[in-house]
């Protein structure tokens, strides 16, 4: 185990300290492959205040996810409603203030909340938004949506270069032909038109990096694989290092090098994304894998899965022990008493579980010998 | 009226289950808003005793109109201008009642009774002010004469059935979880044992791990019970798990009626093979995503012939002039049936070498 010291953790509004973690295993991201680490978060957690005054309640939304997001590299942040997906992708943005950790841009840190600091950051860092429907002001055309921030980033100057950059935003997200779409409101479009939009709008500012928050949850089935296509043609013409925030894991294994699982604010297991989805070490990836719709089994049986949904935070309690115990099959009083930090399973992947000897033996043992191996 | 018990008509249902005449019968229903736009164009669906019937299609496809205008529950603009909708269930004179000439004094009788609807979107279908024993309670005042006795041991048998804790009887809508919401609706679509449930997209606002096991406990609750499904969902990933026949819409048409196992190794309409290649699975080996290029049509001016022409990869000159009946598909099983007369055969007859075997049995059931 590494012998890195232990983070800061967050010390929530009872005064209490959450238990001493262990740090969690380093792995080396399928991602790194790609390209250069560009952005970085370190340790963030966010607590959302519920009630004020004298009996002060917090929720722990996102407790200590360190993620990187590398060039022309997707990483994807699968969990379920209320995991802290989205707060983890809107302190990325800028959107929230975390509460403790940091975010690196190019190895420094930076405060993307901070007023200061917000529009030089969003230059590289820009994110599209689950609802095409509501992230589209609706009395403004298409052509006024980009042209903000091309006017603000681009700080292109004179009708003519700005016309000559709208025309290209709307043919590089296959709006065409351009001048009839820019003319459009929202209203007029579909929802993957409207998608494409929020891309190019992304886009206009010139990013690094593409935060997208569940971007085609809202769409139909048929139009979501093309705007997913569009993306990933986007990364890799324009080298984005690419956040997929989902609640959709199938999506995750086609569309990103990598997958982090989140449960009840923290990343329960990381690793490759066919890996993971394949051969699922944490119990609760095993749990969403299996509950995932299975096109192929015909025979009407449905596996049962077993458990209420826990939402972050729904006790203060559970700030000691895993999150996942009081619905985990293999819990112990070890889960129950002393959350885990993300343990190694092989050089890529890690899984915050106590019990991985159980829960993923094959994986554990095909770790070992591929060590063996390497000794001999 | 009294409350029928489940094992009454299990015994009927096993009696009539030789020839199966459908509970539910549509017969080329139509329905337009305001004039011009076809929601829904001559559509022919049948729903047998305890079977479920899946309905696909992407939004704006008719689905949910067309389960609606089924149960008579649209307003204008929205005008029904054909079709029969013909109910046979246990309960109704032999030859069975026409919905859609029905007098809305009768429809009351009718609803939820004999038909009743799970809806999207739980949080909306519920009352926020009253607590959930009342809304159950309403349903059983309305359509049973309980005693106070029978209609608190009804109301704790409901709960029961769909895995809510009793005490939640006392709970408002707001205090229960989307899951436990959505629970609550399927308990009250069940209230009065009704032989039709028609359910809209009831767990897609749902995470997937309540959507499994909200699905297992439908699947099961059934097989108690053997209430006809019609389940409407744009995700034919689940249809194919959970559906016995499944229905494909299309820009208010139907394109394609048949089994899951049809649907899934048979699929004869190229917009079932392209929705078919756009999901991905988790499940199984990498396969190749094609997806459907273009974007869904515009229902108030639609071309001539087949809607799908625009966005189709085998479409010809010939497409604009097809009639969009559903006829059987030339080289599959019985009970297969397709919109399109061309590419059906083509496309049957190179996977039949494949897959003949997997498509024998017509009716799955569950054990």
């Amino acid at each position: 185990m590494s012998t890195r010291p232990t983070p800061p953790e967050a010390v929530d509004a009872t005064g209490l300290s959450a238990a001493p973690k262990q740090a969690d295993a380093e792995v080396i991201p399928a991602a790194a492959a790609r390209g250069p680490l560009v952005l970085e978060a370190r340790a963030l957690a966010k607590d959302f205040r519920l009630s004020q005054g004298l009996h002060r309640e917090t929720l722990s939304a996102v407790r200590g996810v360190s993620l990187g997001l590398y060039q022309s590299a997707v990483v994807a942040l699968v969990g379920e409603s209320g995991s802290g997906k989205s707060t983890v992708a809107r302190m990325l943005a800028g959107q929230e203030r975390p509460t403790a950790g940091q975010i690196l841009l190019d190895g420094n840190e930076v405060q993307p909340a901070q007023h200061s600091q917000f529009r030089a950051y969003k230059g590289s860092v820009q994110m599209v938004f689950q609802d095409p429907f509501a992230s589209l002001n609706a009395v403004h055309t298409v052509r006024y949506a980009l042209k903000r921030p091309v006017r603000l980033h681009q700080r292109a100057k004179g009708k003519e270069a700005i016309a000559a950059e709208l025309t290209r935003l709307c043919e590089r997200v296959r709006l065409t032909p351009p001048e009839q779409f820019l003319a459009k409101y929202p209203h007029e479009l579909s929802g993957g038109q409207r998608q494409r939009v929020a891309i190019a709008r992304a886009l206009a500012a010139r990013p690094r990096v593409l935060l997208a928050d569940e971007p085609v949850s809202m769409l139909d089935v048929s139009i979501r694989l093309e705007v997913l296509d569009l993306l990933d043609e986007l990364r890799s013409q324009f080298q984005l290092a690419v956040l997929y925030v989902t609640h959709d894991i199938a999506s995750a294994r086609y569309f990103a090098d990598d997958t982090l699982v989140m449960y009840a604010g923290e990343l329960v297991e990381r690793g490759p994304s066919e890996d993971v989805t394949q051969q699922p070490a944490h119990p609760y990836t095993q749990l969403l894998v299996a509950s995932a719709p299975d096109p192929d089994n015909l025979a009407g049986e449905l596996k049962p899965v077993s458990g209420e949904v826990r939402r972050a935070g729904s006790a203060l309690s559970s700030t000691i022990g895993c999150r996942f115990a009081p619905r985990c099959p293999l819990a112990e009083d070890r889960c129950r008493a002393q959350s885990p930090p993300l343990l190694p399973v092989n050089p890529q992947r890690a899984a915050a579980c106590w019990r991985l000897d159980v829960a993923a033996p094959d994986l554990l043992n095909q770790t070992q010998t591929e060590r063996e191996a390497i000794k001999i | 009226m009294s409350a029928v018990t489940a094992t009454d008509r299990n015994a009927k249902a096993t009696a009539g289950a030789t020839e199966r005449e459908p509970v539910l019968e549509i017969r080329d229903l139509s329905i337009v808003y305001s004039g011009d736009v076809k929601a829904v164009d001559h559509v022919d669906l049948s729903l047998a005793p305890g079977e479920t019937v899946g309905l696909a299609g992407e939004s704006g496809s008719g689905k949910s109109t067309l389960a609606l205008g089924m149960c008579r529950l649209l307003r204008p603009p929205a005008v029904i201008t054909s079709g029969s909708v013909i109910y046979r269930g246990s309960r109704v004179a032999a030859g069975g009642v026409e919905l859609l000439t029905q007098s809305s004094k009768e429809l009351r009788k009718l609803r939820w009774r004999e038909i009743s609807i799970v809806f999207q979107s739980a949080m909306n279908a519920l009352n926020p002010v009253l607590r959930i024993r009342d809304q159950l309670g309403d349903v059983l005042d309305a359509h049973l004469n309980l005693s106070s006795e029978e209609r608190h041991q009804r109301l704790e048998y409901l709960v029961d059935i769909v895995g809510i804790p009793r005490d939640r009887l006392r709970s408002y809508p707001h205090e229960l979880s989307g899951g436990m919401r959505q629970r609550v609706m399927i308990a009250m679509a069940l209230a009065v044992d009704p032989e039709v449930v028609v359910m809209d997209e009831p767990t897609t606002a749902l995470d997937v791990v309540v959507q499994r096991e909200i699905l297992a406990q439908i699947v099961e609750l059934q097989n108690e019970l053997h209430f006809g499904i019609l389940f409407i969902t744009h995700d034919l990933s689940l249809l194919l798990e959970i559906a016995d026949r499944i229905a494909v819409m299309y820009a208010g048409k139907l394109v394609e009626v048949g089994n899951a196992e049809q649907i899934h190794n048979q699929p004869a309409h190229p917009y079932t093979q392209g929705l078919l290649a756009s999901f991905p699975s988790v499940h199984g080996a990498r396969k190749e995503l094609a997806g459907i290029p273009g974007t869904p049509p515009d229902l108030s001016a639609l071309p001539p012939g087949c809607p799908f022409v625009p966005r189709c990869r085998f479409a010809t000159d010939d497409c604009r002039g097809v009639d969009m009946n559903i006829r059987p598909v030339a080289g599959s099983e019985a009970n297969h049936f397709t919109a399109c007369p061309f590419v059906t055969f083509e496309s049957s007859k190179s996977t039949t070498g494949e897959a003949p075997a997997a498509v024998a049995a017509t009716s799955r059931r569950r054990t």
